[in-house]
């Protein structure tokens, strides 16, 4: 029963961290129809700025945070304004961009800090467990789950309150339609840029004191994200939601049973299979 | 008109199999081993252009080199059967991989289709590191045998290995041209330029999908049979996400209109690349650089440079238009 509870509590937190991630990216398709394969090289350099700024130069963990989410988030919109949006319109160029971007950034960082050692960034409160009724948890995987799950709330209700955030539906929906109603679609791509690129930052500083930081650890994470992007319908946020949360449960039972190798390839299949029989995705509406 | 660019193309050729047969008497053995790389990439480029044809740029094309690579590997090395079975059977069983993968991936486009072929590429290298046996985990397999001497010649020899990679590329470049000339390569343009169109002519628009999938993969996978022999060893990061970049900027900056452009492509950036040499960690990231340079301002890539070169002085005389987005158009 514990253990149940356990695998329960620790899908969540990964459920949790998938959405942040996924979601992001999905806000980015949807609105710019860029298909970015740089979000994890953003998720990547989030978690560096913790630890340049926390583990190395002695920030404070929440000051490391804050500026590593806006870092990534201005990042996010530089390359918004040098690569994406002068290839905006054409699907395939956007992406093949990014796979270049996603180079240049590992290497740049692979060059500035070294790549042979993993980073190691101390966990800000040292020991601190939280265990309930046998189910233990570090505040760490806390601070995960809780950041993932404002962060993503923060954003529905921006998109669905926020003037910005209905321009940037009505862009994702119909660009012609919304620059019609005088939506400028370039500051809703900025904006939806700069929010992605910062979730995927969020992503980063948060998991930094968890994962072993590397100018590669950006990989599965995006494929990851990816898979959740599609399986939930491409540009759609509750979707992705619904499917990272189905990933997360998948791939921590798997792992928790077999090994997380394992987890990836049924994920993988599992998604290929998904496709050939609802290429749509969950939520999204056939053509 | 016609005829001298016929003639011209046929100069061409002759040529450059002159130059490909002098070489190897001319170079030494690092310059013969990077010539070889160098046909056994451009197999698998123009398989990857063919691909292209019909509108989509798969992310598992390197995998399925992959697959032939460790098929002959198991085939040659594990069950010892002689090589000049194995290139065919190899390349054979990447064609059926290849059709499984199709099956998901030829009722997927744009954005779907490249997550999926990625999925499904990175599922395969998966499957290589995860399996020790018969794959060998990440340190792959070692101790494959060259190719089985023919009259005496010994393959395992640098120059034999040119020639016959070169006449494998050679056989395989005009297998590929004639399929992109038939009927079938017209359809594939087709569904490139007009998928609806296509469909409402009564084209079967996923089978050729997956048609086109399944005939590539046999070449990526005649191009890794070439490649665990000439290295007798293969490991799984050798098919995974920088020969993929590599791939796509070969493809980019050569431009993937003509059935040369993405050959010139990897000829002139092979070019780049042994200048490049000293400077081995950075490459990625000029790859990266060029790659995204290329789509900005010149995405025509090198096949584009007489059009333009024309269109420039056709302006000067008529002040007629600027050259069409001719490597990108009709995407959505």
């Amino acid at each position: 029963m514990e253990f149940v509870a356990q695998t329960i509590l620790n899908a969540l937190i990964t459920s949790s961290f998938y959405a942040l991630v996924a979601v992001g990216l999905t806000l980015v398709f949807g609105v710019m129809k860029i298909v970015n394969f740089a979000h994890g090289e953003f998720y990547m350099i989030g978690a560096y700025a913790v630890w340049v700024l926390f583990a190395v130069n002695g920030w404070p963990y929440a000051a490391a945070v804050v500026v590593g989410i806006v870092g990534v988030g201005l990042l996010g919109v530089v390359s918004e304004t040098l690569i994406f949006r002068p290839l905006r319109g054409n699907l395939l160029s956007g992406f093949i961009a990014s796979v270049g971007l996603m180079f240049i950034l590992q290497v740049a960082v692979g060059r500035i800090w070294g790549v042979g050692k993993m980073k190691p960034v101390p966990a800000p409160y040292p020991g601190a467990v939280v265990s309930v009724g046998g189910v233990s948890v570090d505040v760490q995987r806390l601070i995960v789950f809780g950041g993932a799950v404002a962060l993503v709330a923060l954003l529905l209700v921006f998109l669905k309150r926020s003037r910005m955030g209905r321009a940037m539906r009505a862009s994702s929906q119909d660009v012609e339609a919304a620059e019609l109603q005088g939506i400028s679609v370039n500051r809703a791509a900025l904006v939806a840029m700069f929010l992605g690129s910062a979730m995927a930052g969020a992503a980063g500083t948060l998991m930094a004191p968890i994962m072993s930081v590397y100018p590669y650890m950006g990989g599965l994470v995006v494929w990851m994200a990816f898979v959740i992007v599609i399986v939930g319908g491409q540009g759609n946020i509750k979707g992705a939601i619904y499917a990272a949360v189905m990933f997360g449960f998948i791939q921590t039972i798997v792992t928790t049973m077999w090994d997380s190798t394992i987890a990836s390839l049924l994920i993988a299949v599992f998604m290929l299979i998904f496709l050939a029989v609802r290429p749509q995705g969950l939520l999204g509406h056939a053509e | 008109m016609r005829n001298r660019k016929t003639l011209a193309t046929e100069i061409v050729l002759i040529v450059l199999a002159i130059a490909g047969v002098v070489a190897p008497f001319l170079l030494g053995y690092y310059y013969i081993d990077v010539l070889t790389m160098l046909f056994i990439n451009i197999i698998l480029v123009t398989s990857f252009h063919l691909i292209t044809l019909t509108g989509n740029w798969s992310l598992a094309h390197v995998a399925l080199m992959g697959a032939g690579a460790y098929s002959s590997a198991l085939i040659t090395g594990s069950l010892g059967w002689p090589f000049w079975l194995s290139l065919p059977l190899s390349a054979m069983a990447a064609a059926v991989i290849g059709l499984i993968m199709s099956y998901p991936l030829a009722r997927t486009k744009g954005f779907a289709f490249f997550i999926a072929s990625y999925a499904a590429g990175e599922a395969m290298v998966l499957c290589w590191t995860r399996f020790k046996v018969p794959f060998g985990g990440w340190t792959g397999l070692t101790n494959i045998p060259p190719p089985e001497n023919i009259g005496g010649i010994d393959f395992s020899d640098p120059t034999p290995y040119y020639f016959l990679t070169g006449i494998v590329m050679a056989v395989s470049l005009w297998l590929m041209y004639r399929l992109g000339r038939s009927r079938i390569g017209a359809t594939f343009h087709a569904i490139h330029s007009q998928e609806s169109l296509a469909k409402s002519i009564g084209i079967n628009v996923t089978r050729y999908k997956m048609l086109v999938f399944v005939v590539a993969a046999f070449f990526a996978g005649v191009a890794g049979v070439l490649l665990v022999h000439r290295m007798w060893a293969v490991e799984p990061n050798q098919f995974r996400w920088v020969p993929t970049l590599y791939l796509l900027v070969w493809a980019v900056f050569g431009g993937t209109r003509t059935f040369h452009g993405s050959i010139l492509g990897v000829a002139a950036l092979t070019l780049v690349g042994e200048l490049l040499v000293p400077l081995a960690e950075w490459v990625p990231m000029i790859y990266g650089l060029i790659l995204i340079l290329t789509l900005l301002f010149f995405p025509e890539g090198l096949e584009g440079i007489p059009h333009r070169v024309q269109s420039l002085f056709r302006k000067r005389r008529t002040g007629g238009e600027a050259p069409e987005d001719l490597l990108m158009e009709g995407q959505d």
